[in-house]
């Protein structure tokens, strides 16, 4: 079986975009590119606006993935079923895209009887575990989010027990946003590994404005540029030439 | 929190409501609402079998995939792996299709409260008889996963430990499909999440510590694989337990069996007091043992007392017969 590699980003933010272009537009966009957008609003104490908690959904949404609202305390668990859940969503998208085309438009997994679905179920399980995973995390580190930082980076690291135990191979991308000069700034580039991100998260520059959807554009250019590269074993040489910056 | 993430709206049922299934054609007497956990809600029912439970989501995925998890089991059952599979269906509703299935009932105590209303052994006993269960699962090719007292029930007539949820069941080998924080080595910082007997005996470990501490505790931030041992120590009942909970945590247990066979051995030597203030074996049988070692002591204390003053008596009647002598010469 030709295994193919998921794709997503994965944006955690804690309020609305305010600089730049439309991220649900951005978000739209990504999913043409085979990427799915899937988004974490992270809540302090109080709750997040109404305006929000509508941006968060509305791109997941149109990035064809999954959205999720908690509260800081909660977000590792959060992280990893976010994570898991698209994954299965992407596959199932692409089962059911097989389905219609061979009972004709209009037919999903709900339309087949409940002995068969069960056996496709199987098949969408297997693939989810040993599929390839490719992540882009995005995190929002305008003013906001400082105290909401060490959440973040502990929800992260749970993610990569979680994904280390996968059989496929996980690659992750650590950006953050918005960056010092340019809309995002690179903390980790590609890589397998994560157990550099306690570090990766002491450079952090706190900023004040949340490009949301510059930042989107950014990794989809990004993992465009990745995707072309894949299979050249450039990366190594992608790492040293950007590490000057 | 969890249900933003399928748009679809929950399915509530209410007691009396039929639910016909749109494939089978069977139908069930809603009765009431049983429990809620992350794939569906449960409800107990009546149909044409008698009470049932049935689950039912707005997901098919995760309901699709329990019960192909559930099928497995109901094809080469033992009388405790878990419920057993009946029907699986969907339910037509204004709102939409709802994937549901339906499985035994099984009706008994939960866990937590049975194992705190009764004496400290009765956990040991349990998890005997759960361990039991999960070395039959794990040699099958399965590990629970998402093991924790609400999965968990105690059937009576005889006291039986159940199991409820299939939905954490993943493949040997596989990343565990779902889990909780507490009962998971992965949040701890003590291994990975990948599915493996190891993993369940972790949880069964914390199933011990979850009856000292009920409302649970979360790690600090200066954690450490150590914490979880200081916090067992905190609780003086739980110490008889303690070499079996600390080689659970380890992950140094390769199955099921040596941590069964482990812990009937400990529960065999171990006098657990009726009175909850002293039901501490372990700490009486070292105390009887520091008792007997220190009369051993004492005993042989007196043995070289006694010795001591054999060789002075002897000495001493000695120097008495040379004092004579002294005296025969001199006169």
């Amino acid at each position: 079986m030709g295994r193919g590699t998921i794709r997503q980003i994965l944006l955690l933010t804690d309020g609305c975009s305010n600089s730049g272009e439309d991220p649900v537009a951005i978000a739209a966009l990504a999913k043409e590119d085979g990427i799915s957008v899937n988004v974490i609003g992270i809540v302090d104490n109080g709750d997040m606006n109404e305006q929000g908690i509508s941006e968060v959904e509305s791109i997941a949404e149109s990035g064809g993935g999954i959205s999720q609202i908690v509260y800081a305390k909660q977000l590792s668990q959060t992280v990893q079923m976010v994570t898991r859940k698209a994954m299965t969503q992407t596959i199932h998208g692409v089962v059911n895209k097989e389905i219609s085309q061979i009972l004709g438009e209009e037919k999903e997994l709900e339309d087949i009887e409940p002995e068969k679905r069960g056996k496709l179920m199987e098949v969408v399980d297997e693939l989810g575990e040993t599929m390839d995973l490719d992540v882009f995390i995005l995190v929002d580190t305008s003013a906001s989010m400082r105290n909401k930082l060490p959440m973040v980076q502990e929800a992260l690291l749970d993610l990569s027990i979680s994904l280390r135990s996968r059989t496929g191979k996980n690659h992750y991308a650590l950006y953050s946003f918005p960056g010092k000069r340019k809309d995002i700034d690179k903390l980790i580039q590609w890589t397998p590994h994560f157990d550099t991100i306690s570090s990766a998260f002491k450079k952090l520059s706190m900023g004040g404005i949340t490009p949301t959807g510059p930042a989107l554009q950014e990794a989809i250019r990004l993992f465009q540029k990745r995707m072309k590269k894949r299979g050249t074993d450039e990366d190594e040489r992608f790492d040293l030439e950007e590490a000057g910056m | 929190m969890r249900d933003s993430i399928s748009k679809k709206q929950e399915c509530k049922l209410i007691p009396n409501q039929r639910v016909v299934g749109k494939w089978h054609r069977n139908s069930y007497r809603i009765i009431r609402q049983l429990g809620y956990g992350a794939t569906g809600t449960v409800y107990l029912a009546e149909g044409k079998e008698g009470l049932v439970a049935l689950k039912i989501a707005s997901d098919s995925m995760s309901i699709t995939s329990e019960v192909n998890v559930l099928r497995q089991f109901s094809k080469v059952q033992g009388p405790n792996l878990g419920p057993s599979f009946i029907d699986t269906d969907d339910y037509v509703s204004v709102n939409g299709v709802y994937p549901f299935y339906i499985m035994e009932y099984i009706q008994g105590e939960e866990f937590l409260p049975f194992i705190r209303q009764k004496g400290v052994e009765w956990v040991g006993i349990l998890i005997i008889q759960l361990l039991k269960d999960l070395q039959e699962l794990h040699q099958s090719g399965w590990v629970f996963g998402d093991l924790k007292p609400e999965n968990l029930l105690v059937s009576q007539k005889p006291f039986q430990v159940r199991w409820l949820d299939a939905g954490g069941m993943t493949r040997v080998g596989r990343s565990i499909k779902e889990y909780t924080e507490f009962f998971d080595r992965g949040y701890w910082g003590l291994g990975s999440r990948k599915a493996e007997p190891s993993y369940d005996l972790f949880s069964v470990s914390m199933l011990f510590i979850n009856r000292a501490f009920p409302s649970r505790f979360e790690k600090d931030s200066s954690m450490n694989p150590t914490q979880l041992l200081t916090k067992f120590k905190e609780k003086e009942e739980l110490k008889a337990y303690e070499p079996i909970f600390k080689k659970g945590i380890e992950g140094k247990y390769s199955s099921a069996n040596e941590m069964r066979n482990e812990l009937i051995a400990l529960i065999k030597n171990t006098s657990f007091s009726p009175k909850p203030l002293y039901n501490n074996s372990g700490s009486t049988k070292t105390r009887k043992r520091n008792k007997v070692k220190k009369q051993k002591e004492s005993n042989k204390k007196r043995f070289r007392l006694i010795g001591l003053m054999e060789s002075m008596l002897v000495g001493s009647f000695l120097l008495f017969l040379y004092i004579l002598y002294l005296f025969g010469q001199t006169v």
